[in-house]
Formats: C-alpha cells, sequence, structure tokens
C-alpha cells in the first residue's frame, strides 16, 4: 500500500497548503460584520471548471494509484512471471505525446483567438488518442495471439486490467473532447471556449502522465527503481 | 428582526451570477431535476426506500437468532444473505447515501449562500446512477441464486465460490456491479460537494465561518473521494476474478475435490484495499454527523458552539487519521507484530481529537438554554451512544483485546453503537430540524417524542446487551446458535428479549414514516425560521426555498454561524447575514 500512501501525502502536502492560507487560526466569534476584509478568502480566481477538474483527476491519481498498490503487492507473491511487453507500446506511447502537445497547440491558439489552429488542433489531438486506442487494442491481440491470456498469469492481468482501465478514461476524455470539437466548428463564446480546450488539455496531460508512470509499472522499471532507492536507504 | 446599523453594512463586492438551468416542465423541475433540492430529496427518498428493506432483513435475522428454529423459511444460506444485505445496505446505500447524498445536496447550497451546486447536470447525473445501483443490487433478491451472502466485506475466497450462497450464481456479480455504479455516481456527486463549498461560497463567508455541518459534510466528501477508489478496484478485480477466472484475490484452491483453476491469489490483498475503504467510510458517516450534531446543539441550547476553531481542526486531523488506521480490522488475518503496534497506536490517536469534539459538545451545553426539542433529544441521545460505542472503540483498537473479542457478538455491538445507532440518531434529529425547511410545515411533535423515546431506550436496549454476549464469547455470523456449551438459558432469554426490543423499534420506525408523510399536508405551519437559527438556510425568502433559493440578491455574510444569546442583541440570535457589531463593539448596536 506504499504507492498510495505516497500519492496521499501528495494530496495531503496541497490540502494542508491550501489550508494553510485559509486563516484557519481565525476567531470568527471576534469578527463581526466586517465583509469586505476578506478579500481573497472567499473563492478562488481560479474557473470554477477547472478546480472540478482538479478534484476529479486527484480521484483518477487515487484510483491509479491504488492499481500500482495492488500490482506491488501481487507480484511479491512466487507464481509471477512478467510478461514480455509488446515493441508496439512506445510507438502508442509516442502517439499519445503527440495527441498531448496537439491539445497544447490549440490552448496556445485558443489564447491567440486563432480558431483555425484550434480546430486543427482538437481534430489531430482526437484523431491520435483515438490512434493510440486502437495501438492499445492491437498490443492487446498481439499478446494474446502469443498467448500471454488474462487469466494466466497474474502479471498479465495486471496488464489488461492497467491498460483497460487507462483506455476506458482516454475514451472518456474523448467524450469531453468531441463536445469542445462541436463548441469549436459551432462558434461557441470565445472564453467559453479556450476554457474547454484548457480543461481538455489538462485531462489529457494527466493521462499522459498516469501513461508513463503505468508503462514505467508494467515494464518493471517502477519495481527496479523502487529496489535502488530501497537499498540506498537500507 | 434584529438592529440593522447602516454604519456597518459594507457595500457588496460583485458576486458573480451563475447561470442556473430553469426548467420548463414538470419533468425537467421534479424528476429530472437539477435543483440540489430536488435531487436532495430524491436522494433521500431513495435511500429511505432501501433502508427498509435492509430493517426488515435486520428483523428476519433477529427472528432466527431470538427464536432459532422456529422459522422454517430462514435457512443458514438465507440468513447469510440477509446478514450480507443488510450491512450493504445500511452502511453504503443508506449511509453514505443519506448523509452525502441527502443532507449534502440540501444543506450546502443553502448554507453557504449558494444559488445551487457548481455542476448542477452532473449532480442530477449522480442521482440516476445512484438509482441504477440501487435497482441493480434489489434485482440480486430476485435473481437465480438470491442475493450475496458473502458478508458485507466479501472476503474472498469465499464471497466467489460454491458454499456461499450467490458465490457462483448472480448474486456477487449483482453486488459487485452496483457497488462500482455507486462509487460512479458518488463521484459525480462528491465533485459536486467538494467544489460547492470552495467555489460557491457566497460574499463574505470565509472557512471559518461555515456552519460545523459544511465542514463536517465537506471533510467527509473529500475523504469518501480519496476512499471509495479502493473499494472501486476490489469490486473491480473480483469482478474479472468471478467472471473471467484472474487469480488477483484467488489462492489455489480445492473445491469438492476439484481444482479450481485459480492460482496464486492474495485474499489479504482484497483485504487491504476494502479496509482502506472500509475504515475511512466509518468517518465518512461519523464526520457529517459530528458537523450536524454541532449545529443541532448549538441552536437548541441557544449557545455559540464551544470551540470552534477546535472543532474545525479536530474534524480534519480525523479526516487525516483515519487513513492510517484501517489494518485494526485485519488483526485476525495475522501481521507483524511492529504493524499491529503501529496500527493499534494510530486508532487509539483518534481518540484525541474525537474527544475533543465530545467535551465541546458537553462543554456547549454547560449552562446553555437548552431546549428539550426533539432535535435536541436526538443530538443529546447521539452523545450518549456515541461515547459508549467510542470507548468500546478504545477496548477493539489493541490487537490483545481484539483477537479474542473479534469474532463475538461485542463487535457487532460496538460498530452498532458507533456508526449504526449514533449516525442514524443525528439522521433523525436533523430531519425533525430540517423538515419545516424542507416542507414549510412541523413534524408532529407526539409521534415524534413517542418515536425518540422508543428508537434511543429501545436502541440501547438492543445493542447494550450484546457487549455482554460478545464477553461470553457468543459468536457472531453463526446462523443456529443452539447447540453450543457457551449458549447458557441466560443468553438465550437475553437474545429473544433483543429480537423484540428489535422490533419494537422497527415499530417506532413506521411511526415515524407516517408522520414524515402526514405532516406534509397537516403539520402545523413552521414559518421561515421555526428554530430562529442563524444559519443561511433558514433566512431564506421562501418557504421551502425556490429555484435558486435566495431571491434576486444573494446575501452578504457578517458575522461566524454560532452568534447565539450575544449580549446586547435585542434578540438572543443574530443571522450570518445581518450586519452590525454587537456585544464586544465600540458602536452600539
Amino acid at each position: 500500500m506504499s504507492v498510495i500512501l505516497v500519492f496521499l501525502v501528495v494530496v495531503a502536502g496541497f490540502a494542508g497548503w491550501w489550508l494553510s492560507h485559509q486563516r484557519l487560526t481565525a476567531r470568527p466569534w471576534l469578527e463581526q460584520g466586517m465583509a469586505g476584509d476578506f478579500v481573497g478568502f472567499d473563492r478562488s480566481a481560479l474557473p470554477t471548471a477547472k478546480i472540478g477538474l482538479g478534484v476529479f483527476l486527484a480521484v483518477v491519481g487515487c484510483l491509479f494509484s491504488l492499481f500500482a498498490s495492488a500490482y506491488f503487492m501481487r507480484m511479491g507473491l512466487s507464481d509471477w512471471q512478467p510478461l514480455p511487453l509488446p515493441r508496439l507500446l512506445w510507438l502508442n506511447t509516442g502517439v499519445l505525446v503527440l495527441s498531448s502537445v496537439a491539445l497544447q497547440c490549440a490552448v496556445v491558439a485558443a489564447r491567440r483567438g486563432q480558431m483555425d489552429m484550434v480546430r486543427l488542433g482538437l481534430a489531430t489531438a482526437g484523431l491520435t488518442a483515438l490512434a493510440f486506442l486502437v495501438g492499445q487494442l492491437m498490443a492487446w491481440r498481439q499478446l494474446t495471439e502469443d498467448g500471454y491470456l488474462l487469466a494466466s498469469n497474474p502479471a498479465n492481468s495486471f496488464f489488461y486490467l492497467i491498460t483497460g482501465m487507462h483506455g476506458l478514461h482516454i475514451l472518456g476524455g474523448l467524450v469531453g473532447l468531441g463536445r469542445t470539437s462541436i463548441g469549436a466548428w459551432n462558434g461557441a463564446r470565445p472564453e467559453r471556449q479556450r476554457l474547454s480546450v484548457e480543461l481538455c488539455a489538462m485531462y489529457w496531460h494527466f493521462l499522459l502522465f498516469v501513461w508513463l508512470a503505468i508503462f514505467a509499472l508494467l515494464a518493471g522499471w517502477a519495481a527496479t527503481f523502487i529496489d535502488i532507492c530501497q537499498r540506498l536507504l537500507t | 428582526m434584529v438592529d440593522v446599523t447602516p454604519a456597518d453594512a459594507v457595500p457588496p463586492a460583485e458576486v458573480a451570477e451563475v447561470e442556473l438551468y430553469h426548467p420548463h416542465s414538470w419533468w425537467t423541475k421534479y424528476v429530472f431535476s437539477q435543483d440540489a433540492k430536488v435531487i436532495a430529496v430524491q436522494y433521500s427518498a431513495t435511500a429511505t426506500a432501501i433502508g427498509l428493506v435492509a430493517l426488515v432483513l435486520s428483523w428476519l435475522m433477529r427472528l432466527q437468532l431470538g427464536f432459532p428454529g422456529t422459522f422454517d423459511f430462514i435457512t443458514p444460506e438465507a440468513y447469510y444473505q440477509f446478514i450480507t444485505m443488510h450491512g450493504m445496505i445500511m452502511v453504503i446505500y443508506l449511509l453514505t447515501a443519506l448523509f452525502l447524498g441527502g443532507f449534502g445536496n440540501y444543506l450546502i447550497p443553502l448554507m453557504v449562500g449558494a444559488r445551487d451546486m457548481v455542476f448542477p447536470y452532473v449532480n442530477m447525473l449522480s442521482y440516476w446512477v445512484y438509482l441504477a445501483a440501487v435497482l441493480v443490487l434489489v434485482s440480486s433478491f430476485f435473481a437465480p441464486g438470491g442475493p450475496t451472502g458473502a458478508g458485507w466485506t466479501l472476503y474472498p475466497p469465499q464471497a466467489i465460490m460454491t458454499g456461499t450462497p450467490g458465490g457462483q450464481d448472480w448474486g456477487i456479480i449483482l453486488m459487485l456491479t452496483s457497488l462500482i455504479l455507486f462509487i460512479i455516481g458518488f463521484t459525480m456527486g462528491g465533485l459536486n460537494y467538494v467544489v460547492t463549498v470552495l467555489q460557491g461560497r457566497t460574499r463574505g463567508m470565509t472557512l471559518m465561518r461555515l456552519p460545523l455541518t459544511v465542514w463536517g459534510i465537506f471533510t467527509a466528501t473529500v475523504m469518501a473521494l480519496l476512499a471509495f477508489p479502493a473499494l472501486f478496484v476490489a469490486c473491480v478485480m473480483m469482478l474479472l476474478d468471478r467472471a473471467l477466472g484472474t487469480s488477483f484475490f484467488m489462492p489455489a484452491i480445492v473445491e469438492m475435490g476439484q481444482q479450481l483453476q485459480h492460482n496464486g491469489g492474495s485474499p489479504i490483498l482484497f483485504q487491504h484495499l476494502f479496509w482502506f475503504f472500509g475504515h475511512p467510510e466509518v468517518y465518512i458517516v461519523a464526520l457529517p454527523a459530528f458537523g450536524i450534531v454541532s449545529d443541532l446543539i448549538s441552536t437548541h441550547a441557544r449557545k455559540n458552539i464551544f470551540g470552534y476553531r477546535m472543532m474545525v481542526w479536530a474534524i480534519i486531523a480525523i479526516g487525516a487519521l483515519s487513513f492510517v488506521v484501517w489494518a485494526h480490522h485485519m488483526y485476525v488475518s495475522g501481521m507483524h507484530p511492529y504493524f499491529g503496534f503501529f496500527f493499534a497506536t494510530t486508532t487509539l490517536i483518534i481518540a484525541i481529537p474525537t474527544a475533543i469534539k465530545v467535551y465541546n459538545w458537553v462543554l456547549t451545553l454547560w449552562r446553555g438554554d437548552i431546549h428539550l426539542t426533539i432535535p435536541m433529544l436526538f443530538a443529546l441521545a447521539f452523545i450518549v451512544t456515541f461515547v459508549n460505542g467510542g470507548l468500546t472503540g478504545l477496548f477493539l483498537g489493541n490487537v490483545v483485546v481484539d483477537v479474542p473479542l473479534s469474532d463475538t457478538m461485542f463487535v457487532v455491538a460496538h460498530f452498532h453503537m458507533v456508526m449504526g445507532v449514533a449516525p442514524i440518531l443525528v439522521i433523525f434529529g436533523a430531519i425533525y430540524h430540517w423538515y419545516p425547511k424542507v416542507t414549510g410545515r412541523m413534524l408532529d411533535e407526539t409521534l415524534g417524542r413517542f418515536h425518540f423515546w422508543v428508537t434511543f431506550l429501545g436502541a440501547y436496549l438492543i445493542f447494550f446487551p450484546m457487549h455482554y454476549l460478545g464477553l461470553m464469547g457468543i459468536p457472531r455470523r453463526y446462523a443456529e446458535l443452539t447447540d453450543m456449551t457457551i449458549m447458557t438459558e441466560s443468553a438465550h432469554h437475553l437474545n429473544s428479549f433483543i429480537s423484540i426490543m428489535a422490533f419494537i423499534v422497527g415499530f417506532a420506525q413506521m411511526v415515524f414514516l407516517f408522520n414524515l408523510i402526514w405532516s406534509i399536508r397537516h403539520g402545523r405551519e413552521a414559518g421561515g425560521n421555526p428554530w430562529r437559527a442563524t444559519t443561511l438556510e433558514w433566512q431564506t425568502p421562501q418557504t421551502p426555498p425556490a429555484h435558486g433559493n435566495f431571491g434576486k440578491e444573494l446575501p452578504i455574510v457578517y458575522r461566524w454561524a454560532y452568534d447565539y444569546s450575544v449580549p446586547g442583541a435585542k434578540e438572543d440570535f443574530i443571522p450570518q447575514n445581518v450586519p452590525g457589531n454587537f456585544g464586544l463593539s465600540k458602536e452600539p448596536a
């Protein structure tokens, strides 16, 4: 359970930092009738939707940390046989990076008000994300053809489970991206447009980060890394 | 009304108006509604309905335990199904849904001075996914083989094996699916509760001016958002084990002389995941109760809450600590002694912030102008029950005490006291308190007092004797307790007594339900602020609050939520949105 605890420490750090800016040591019973004196303590200047997405990403992060925790615990048991990762995953990683970059370009374009570039960025991001999903399915097929079935070894089970869960999140993201694209083509209000492109980009970058972590986990680098850390500590 | 000194009225800065969705038809107004108040009622009604099923299941269990061998239709399999569904429904589909989905939806926007939740559409989806989860759960009663009988903890490997009811039928699959749906639905709602508290607060409503109810619900929601994923992971993995033959949790196992295809999985892994959710869950239910009870006590004792800051800090501390105690549910699963030591220590440390809260409630009552209204009675009953359940928690937190008591009725008594009866008493108190705001009418006083006394005394008479049964060594989870040497004559009598009390308490709940329905039309008119309370939900222009909650202008908050009996003020309460200095000010009030 170490991964999830580390994750929670990070979340607690954020929460603590935020709380430390909220005058938790105030004496509210002595502070009557001074509504004007609390500028900055009412709400954050960030758009509400961004904060909402941030909270949601914390939940998603929690979910994948728990999968990683379970992975490490199960890995320690004797019947674990790591499976060879298909080369295709490298290509998929590249495609997903491309997708993130395209969305980042869309964000920059949206800030400058270049709608053509926004549309181009959104379309590229959508297509590359779809390509990533297709690539993941092909990797699955390649593995099953090579005899690495879901139930034949826990390492395989975890591989399919975690990549599948990540794929579902990308799929959900594509729904959001689709809605943003519809807005981009139908000419939604520019500030609204910019916000929703930014939200998509935020989600995309986070899922890219999650994917890189998953890749490191499944390839065994994460375990090696932890091993090295442990040796350094002892 | 109290005096308003215009000199103190600070001109408000602009509060950004949200774009409210305005319903156009009956369907979008009352069924597919995006109004948090309607969603709250929907959540509460659904949770109550499924809770009634769990209540009936508890009766069936008590029939079997109190009068063993009398009722043929309660087979051991059926008994396990009752026990499982009772536990699961009460903890998740009733308590969690009612506190966060019900009270959270109704009270957060009103108490922080918002027009609605920040993402009303997602909020609506949250309810419908929750309803789907409940329907899937109910459908398992009608599935071949019936619902799962694996115990509410669903421990593998037994949960998905032939000997357990529903293990190789539909029961466990429907149970896991329902939980997964519930978690998805809850996450949608939870995002709303958290972000509304962060971003929806009206001008002047700083965090330290929030009523403790909002603090409790807010912290509980944050915890739930971080804890439910653990249950989600456990459910998905067990579903794969059951449906596709993976071996996440299933060790190599021989069943009825046949080697199963599973190999090498770890049941302990499931327990870690489950309790990583399961322990915070206790506080997910308790923290809203703590918050609500603080407000009830302060309002009905006409006195400010004692140690508001400490109360807030204690809520945060309990929330944080509850994530590092989960393995105290697993002492009997075996663990390294140092781990046992660690988890026993963290468990006992939680007693400190909890005790601070209890002392503060008592000190709030001290020399207060106590009105023994029904909400106050329930709040007092909560303190008594919670202290009782908390103290036995100190027993069970220690490894050496827990190991012999773990499988006895003592544990049943403990957790029913601390997270069954205590939060339910708060829910009742809260319903009596806020019903006038929701419906515009008071609940009937006589029926309410009857309901209170029978429920409080009855619940005590049910669960207090169970401690003694547990200390005698009477095991829990047994469908039939007749032919055992430890089952003395007196233990049998006690069991029958407990069962009879359970029926009486259950009957009192029917009276309560009648009161709820009857008072909608026939209750006494309540007016806008029958309890003369300070918080914003009582200051709405209409009662029940209309769409958008606060009419044309959002309220501006000038003070904390607990200005009761302020010296120098005309009335014994000053609502949060009333400007002016009272008591301690330089200017006269």
